[in-house]
C-alpha cells in the first residue's frame, strides 16, 4: 500500500516586502498591493514531503489548502515541482478562522482523505507568525507531532526519525506514524519548478476557475481537475467553523505609527562627533 | 481558582529567562485581578525550582517531577497542563513564545478549545463589548501583538474560553524580582493521574543545547548594522565601535539576510527584543519589524548617508554621513577623551 503525505500549504500575502502602499489611509491592510505567495516555510515542507516520495518510491504527495478559489494556486504550484495533486478547502463558512477554527477545518479535510501516513506543513505562516496550526491539526486528530524539524533523516519500520532546529540547539528525535511534522524555514529549500510538469499542469484548474475562464475546457486533453471541497464535502459541526468557531476576537487593530522624536541633527564633522562622544561620556552613557 | 498561571521552562534544573519574565507580568497581572500567580513545572529533580521563582511572587508551585518529563516531549507536558487545567480552571495562562511554548500552547489550547494568541507585545486588562450578541465583558486580557509583518498592531480577547493563552517571546517582559522573601506554597502531583502512558511515545535520541555565547539582551551598548552597511567586510567597523565601548554587534533582518551577519544577532521582531542603555544604528533604514526590537532603548543614534531613513524619526541624534566616515571619528574621539 502506497504511503500517503498530505502538505498543508498556505497562500499568503508577502509581508515580507511591504512597500509604502500597503497600508490604506484608514489604518487598513492594503490586500491588493501585496503580492500572494506561497507561504516560504510551506516549500521547505514540500520539499521534505518530495525527497520522501522519491525516497520510498510506492509514496503519494497530495497538498491541502483552505481558502479563497484563488489560492487553487498553491495547488498548482506545488505540482509543477512534483506533488500529485492537492485539496482545495473553500467556502464562506470558513471565513473569520481563528488558528482553532482553520485547525478543526484543515483536521476534518485531512479524515475525507483517507488513509494518511505523514502529515508535514511549514512551521508557521509569514501573515501570521502563530506557528499554532500543525500542532491544533494534531491534537484535533489524536496524533503525535514534531514542530520546528529541519530534516526528516529516516522513515522505517512505522517510525520517523527527525533532526530539530531550536532556539539553542539541535534535537534528534524519533516517534511512531502516523505523525505532524511541521518545518522550520532552516529546512532544505524548495526544488524549483519542473519545466515539463510546469507545461503538464499549467491548465490544472479547479472547478470554480473553469468556470470563471473563458476557455472551453471540455475538450482539451490530459486537463486535471482540482478537487475543490466545500463544507458540505468534509464531516463537521457548524458551530466549530468560522467566526463562532474561533475563540479569539480581534478588539482593535491600529496600524504602527511611531510616535517621532525631536532628534538632534549632526554631521559628520569632527566638532560634531566629539562634541557629541564629549556629551555621552559626560551623561555616562559611555565610559 | 481562576488564577493565573504561568508553565516554566527549565533547562538542567535553571528557570529560563522568558519565564521569569512571564513571573514578573503574571504578578502585576495577578494583583491587578486580586487572584493567585501560579506556577507549573515540568521535569526532573525540581527540588530547586522553588527558590528560583517564590521571589517573583508565585503563590503556588506545582511539580510534577518524574525522570520521564526531561527533557521536553510535546504530549506528556500537554496531558499534564490540560487536566491540570480541567482541574483549577486558571483565567489566564501564559508560555514563552520559544520553540517549547510554541509546541505546547497550540496543542494545549485545541485540546481545551480555549484561544490562544502568539508573540504577544503587551498584556494588559480591559474590557470589551460584543455588539452583536449585545454583551460586555470586563477583566479580559488584552493580547496585544504585531501583525502583517509588524505592520498593524493587533488587540485579541478571548471572551468566553477559558484560560485565555498567550505566548510572549524572550526578552519582551521585564523581570523583576517581587520579594526576595516572599513565600509561596508547593503542591506536588502524582503523575500518573494527569500522563498516561502513551504519551510517552516521542523518543529524544540526541540533545545539543548551546549557551548562546551572544547576549545581546543584557548588553548595555549595542551596535546594529543595517543593509547600508554594505558588506560583511564593513561590520568590522561595528565590532571595532563595539569592543572599544564595551558593547554588543547587532544586527537588522536585512543585513542577516544579505550574509553580513550571524542570525543570532538579528534584532527585531522575527530576532531578539533589546532595551540597552545606548543604541547605536549604523546604516540601518528602519524597517517596522526592526523598530519593534529596538525602539524602548533608553537613547538611540542613528548613522545614516540618507537623512530621510525612516529610523531617524526615533533616533534622538542623527548624524547624516558615511559609516567608514563617521565611526572611526567616534573611535578616536572616545580614545580621545575617556580616561
Amino acid at each position: 500500500m502506497s504511503f500517503n503525505i498530505v502538505v498543508l500549504a498556505k497562500q499568503v500575502p508577502d509581508t515580507r516586502n511591504v512597500g509604502k502602499d500597503a497600508m490604506k489611509a484608514d489604518g487598513t491592510v492594503n490586500r491588493a498591493a501585496l503580492p500572494a505567495i506561497y507561504n516560504p516555510e510551506d516549500l521547505n515542507a514540500l520539499e521534505q514531503a518530495l525527497r520522501l516520495k522519491s525516497k520510498i518510491g510506492d509514496a503519494t504527495v497530495q497538498v491541502l489548502t483552505m481558502g479563497p478559489a484563488r489560492a487553487a494556486e498553491i495547488i498548482r504550484e506545488s505540482m509543477y515541482r512534483g506533488a500529485d495533486g492537492g485539496f482545495l478547502l473553500s467556502g464562506r463558512e470558513f471565513a473569520g478562522s481563528d488558528t482553532l477554527a482553520t485547525s478543526y477545518a484543515l483536521a476534518a479535510a485531512i479524515r475525507r482523505i483517507g488513509k494518511v501516513d505523514l502529515i508535514i506543513s511549514g512551521r508557521q505562516a509569514i501573515d501570521g507568525d502563530t506557528a499554532q496550526v500543525g500542532p491544533q491539526v494534531a491534537e484535533k486528530l489524536g496524533l503525535p507531532q514534531i514542530t520546528y524539524a529541519e530534516e526528516i533523516l529516516d522513515l522505517s519500520n512505522g517510525t520517523i526519525t527527525v533532526r530539530r532546529r531550536l532556539e539553542r540547539g539541535v534535537e534528534v528525535v524519533k516517534g511512531p506514524l502516523p505523525m505532524v511534522v511541521t518545518v522550520n524555514g532552516s529546512a532544505a529549500p524548495c526544488r524549483p519548478r519542473h519545466a515539463k510538469l510546469t507545461l503538464k499542469y499549467k491548465n490544472a484548474m479547479s472547478v470554480s476557475e473553469q468556470q470563471a475562464s473563458s476557455t472551453d475546457y471540455t475538450d482539451t486533453y490530459h486537463t486535471f481537475t482540482i478537487p475543490e471541497w466545500g463544507v458540505a464535502d468534509i464531516e463537521h459541526e457548524a458551530q466549530w467553523l468560522g467566526l463562532s468557531g474561533s475563540p479569539t476576537k480581534v478588539k482593535q487593530i491600529e496600524s504602527v505609527v511611531f510616535t517621532a522624536k525631536e532628534s538632534k541633527q549632526l554631521t559628520a564633522a569632527d566638532t560634531d562627533i566629539e562634541e557629541l562622544i564629549k556629551e555621552l561620556i559626560a551623561n555616562h552613557t559611555i565610559g | 481558582m481562576n488564577n493565573i498561571f504561568v508553565y516554566l521552562e527549565i533547562e538542567d534544573g535553571i528557570v529560563g529567562d522568558v519565564s521569569l519574565e512571564l513571573l514578573t507580568k503574571g504578578r502585576q497581572l495577578a494583583d491587578q485581578q486580586k487572584c493567585k500567580l501560579e506556577a507549573v513545572a515540568a521535569g526532573y529533580q525540581l527540588d530547586k525550582i522553588g527558590a528560583q521563582v517564590f521571589p517573583f511572587g508565585v503563590d503556588t508551585l506545582y511539580l510534577a517531577d518524574d525522570k520521564r518529563l526531561a527533557p521536553y516531549t510535546t504530549l506528556p507536558h500537554t496531558s499534564l497542563l490540560v487536566n491540570l487545567f480541567k482541574e483549577e480552571k486558571p483565567q489566564i495562562a501564559l508560555m514563552g513564545a520559544t520553540s517549547i511554548g510554541r509546541d505546547l500552547g497550540p496543542r494545549v489550547s485545541s485540546a481545551l478549545f480555549s484561544g490562544l494568541t502568539a508573540d504577544c507585545t503587551s498584556l494588559e486588562i480591559g474590557s470589551y463589548e460584543d455588539k452583536k450578541a449585545g454583551k460586555v465583558y470586563t477583566d479580559l486580557l488584552y493580547q496585544i501583538r504585531p501583525a502583517f509583518g509588524g505592520n498593524i498592531v493587533a488587540t485579541i480577547v478571548n471572551p468566553d474560553c477559558r484560560p485565555q493563552m498567550a505566548t510572549v517571546r524572550e526578552g519582551v517582559m521585564k523581570k523583576e524580582i517581587r520579594d526576595p522573601e516572599y513565600k509561596g506554597k508547593t503542591k506536588k502531583l502524582e503523575i500518573s493521574k494527569y500522563v498516561k502512558d502513551e504519551d510517552f511515545i516521542i523518543e529524544v535520541i540526541e540533545r545539543h543545547m548551546e549557551k548562546s555565547k551572544l547576549n545581546l539582551k543584557n548588553s548595555h551598548i549595542i551596535i546594529t548594522g543595517g543593509y547600508g552597511m554594505g558588506s560583511a567586510e564593513n561590520f568590522k567597523l561595528l565590532y571595532d565601535l563595539a569592543s572599544v565601548l564595551g558593547g554588543e554587534v547587532g544586527a537588522s533582518r536585512a543585513a542577516v539576510d544579505a550574509g553580513f551577519a550571524e542570525h543570532e544577532r538579528q534584532i527585531g521582531q522575527t530576532g531578539v527584543t533589546v532595551r540597552p542603555k545606548l543604541y547605536i544604528a549604523c546604516g540601518v533604514s528602519g524597517q517596522i519589524q526592526h523598530i519593534a526590537g529596538m525602539q524602548e532603548s533608553a537613547m538611540i543614534i542613528s548613522i545614516n548617508s540618507d537623512p530621510h531613513a525612516p529610523i531617524n524619526t526615533i533616533a534622538d541624534y542623527v548624524i547624516t554621513g558615511t559609516v567608514e566616515d563617521v565611526i572611526p571619528k567616534m573611535i578616536k574621539y572616545y580614545k580621545k577623551n575617556s580616561k
